[in-house]
């Protein structure tokens, strides 16, 4: 018996990942206990709840339908304990060894920038924004759907931090590479593509959609293209590294998203399907592909896709 | 994977809990929970209290959902996903039953289970006065012996029903012991198992969101009650300090439990 030889650490935003694979923010992360136990089951980072000014209850049930094993659409409403409190459950985290990511959310630059500055105390090793929750009113990608919003944003959390900061960014907008440069102006030290996709679930026989707010985030298998083609856009528009997000369930989900140009990966959906352990699937059946791709380490995958692009203007490929 | 299923009977058990009774092919284990979405209102894990097609769930009152779903009559529509969790394992042979006011209802299919396999089950059913016993006759009737505790003495012994467990353990028997109801009272039953080598099994009731293990919203320790549960044993709630001290609010606040 031997392990694989392939080297699966990455570099992004600065951070040493030992993997590339991160618990997506609002999987488990409520608590400190979660976190380390996704760290453990051998994610190579963890990404918090996304936490806010206040304690928040999130939405009503049902705040969550699952379509078989292609997509599951939520509205959970972003719930935290609040940034008061929450600093405890990093700490727990953290006493377990794990590389946590603290995500925040917020209504306008300030705020963000407070949150980003109070989880900078906390021992976190990056922050992500939430530019992107789909189904909150005034905050994620109704912010985050204008550039310069989220230049703003991210220049005022840079100002106010001195770790490196990622932009997470909506597909629900007609161009998200804008949104990725005007992060990248704002001094973003990476972009998260995707968040989930807007949509909704409408039951026929009570005629009226099954989540109670309505209008919920698409995630899983279903929306792995559209994170594809966005990490894809995104890679080429902006010189900041790129983390990948969006239906990855297998080794060669996260092989597909590095080629297009992802430095590391988030795991959110797999957590529903297939339990924590998928974190120390991925990790093994990555090292075992690449070993068979006779590829030595992630850094040789990265947007190597990219590569076999035709110049353009170049004539296509006669079929 | 919600069905949509009309409420097929409604029966006041005790003046402050009543069954649904719904048809789902679905199959279900004792022990088990489905999330039961009342449209309109709020969804809210249930554990099982009838596991056949003819489902049902035991509810009381416990905040302004479950004062609604009381009311509900037969031929409403609810929303049912699940069932989720694990289930009691009917290996023992001979279960000492520990219910604390609704804890009977996920214990009494349970018990039901092991008696169809041939099993022998007594049961101490402890509730606050002798009209809120639930399913002192379902017991009966699967031939379970019963040994009921009420707070005012109404009926059987006065006192709390984790008091019969140290003196049931001494005189019978016993492969297992099973129990459901508040943490404290688990813990107690824990207590009194201490050192007799019968193993506690506890029915853990946390609040929960997704029931998919996804949330994060049951978070116990480093369980999760919707997929490591809400089936533990104790040896493995021994370790978690929030077992019977703290729980999480709809926030993930960590408040009194």
């Amino acid at each position: 018996m031997h392990g694989p030889v392939a080297d699966l650490s990455t570099r992004v935003a600065g951070l040493e990942l030992r993997n590339p694979f991160l618990l997506a923010s609002g999987i488990w992360g409520e608590t400190g206990e979660s976190l380390r136990g996704a760290y453990e089951a051998g994610a190579g980072g963890v990404i918090t709840k996304s936490i806010g000014r206040e304690p928040r209850t999130g939405y009503p049930n049902p705040t969550v339908e699952m379509y078989d094993r292609w997509g599951f659409l939520n509205a959970m409403g972003l719930p935290n304990p609040g940034i008061a409190e929450y600093p405890r459950e990093i700490a727990i985290a953290r006493g377990g060894g794990a590389l946590v990511i603290g995500s925040v959310f917020g209504h306008d630059a300030e705020e963000f920038a407070e949150l980003g500055a109070a989880l900078t105390e906390t021992g976190v090793a990056a922050l992500e924004l939430n530019l992107s929750c789909p189904h909150a009113e005034g905050l994620g990608s109704e912010v985050g759907s204008d550039p310069s919003a989220v230049e703003d944003i991210t220049r005022a959390v840079v100002r106010r931090t001195k770790l490196p900061v990622i932009a997470k960014l909506t597909p629900n907008t007609h161009d998200i590479v804008a949104l990725a440069q005007a992060a990248e102006r704002g001094g973003a030290s990476a972009i998260s593509a995707i968040n989930t996709l807007r949509g909704l679930a409408i039951d026929v026989r009570l005629q009226r959609p099954t989540l109670s707010h309505g209008l919920g985030g698409l995630s899983g298998p279903a929306i792995k293209p559209v994170g594809l083609a966005c990490v894809y856009q995104v890679f080429r528009g902006v010189r900041i590294p790129v983390i990948g997000v969006g239906g990855i369930l297998t080794a060669d989900d996260a092989l597909e998203y590095l080629l297009a140009g992802a430095r590391a990966v988030e795991v959110g959906t797999a957590v529903a399907l297939d339990g924590i352990r998928v974190f120390g699937t991925l990790v093994r059946e990555l090292g075992r592909r690449m070993d068979e791709l006779g590829v030595r380490r992630v850094e040789d995958l990265i947007g190597a896709a990219h590569r076999s692009d035709p110049p353009p203007g170049a004539p296509r490929d006669p079929l | 994977m919600r069905r949509i299923v009309p409420v097929s009977g409604r029966t006041v058990e005790t003046p402050t809990t009543v069954t649904l009774r719904f048809e789902d092919a679905r199959p279900a284990a004792p022990g088990q929970f489905v999330m039961l979405w009342i449209p309109g209102d709020d969804e809210i894990p249930m554990s099982l209290s009838y596991v056949g097609s003819s489902k049902g769930v035991t509810v009381k009152v416990m905040g302004p959902t479950s004062r609604h779903i009381q009311e509900i009559a037969p031929g409403t529509l609810l929303g049912v996903r699940g069932p989720y969790g694990n289930a009691f394992e009917l290996t023992p042979h001979r279960v000492l039953v520990v219910a604390g006011g609704s804890g009977a209802a996920v214990l009494a299919p349970a018990a039901e289970a092991l008696r169809a396999r041939g099993g022998e089950v007594e049961v101490a059913l402890g509730a606050t006065r002798a009209s809120e016993l639930l399913f002192e006759g379902r017991f009966a009737a699967m031939g379970a012996t019963v040994h009921p505790a009420t707070d005012d003495g109404s009926r059987g012994a006065r006192g709390f029903v984790t008091e019969l467990v140290g003196p049931l353990l001494a005189r019978g028997r016993f492969d297992a012991i099973w129990t459901c109801g508040p943490e404290v009272m688990m813990q107690k039953v824990i207590a009194a198992a201490q050192g007799t080598g019968v193993p506690v099994v506890c029915s853990v009731e946390r609040w929960m969101k997704c029931g998919l293990g996804l949330c994060d919203a049951c978070a116990l320790g480093p369980y999760h009650v919707c997929v490591d549960g809400p089936v533990f044993p104790a040896e493995r709630l021994g370790a978690v300090p929030e077992f019977g001290r703290t729980k999480h609010d709809a926030a993930g606040r960590r408040v009194p439990g």
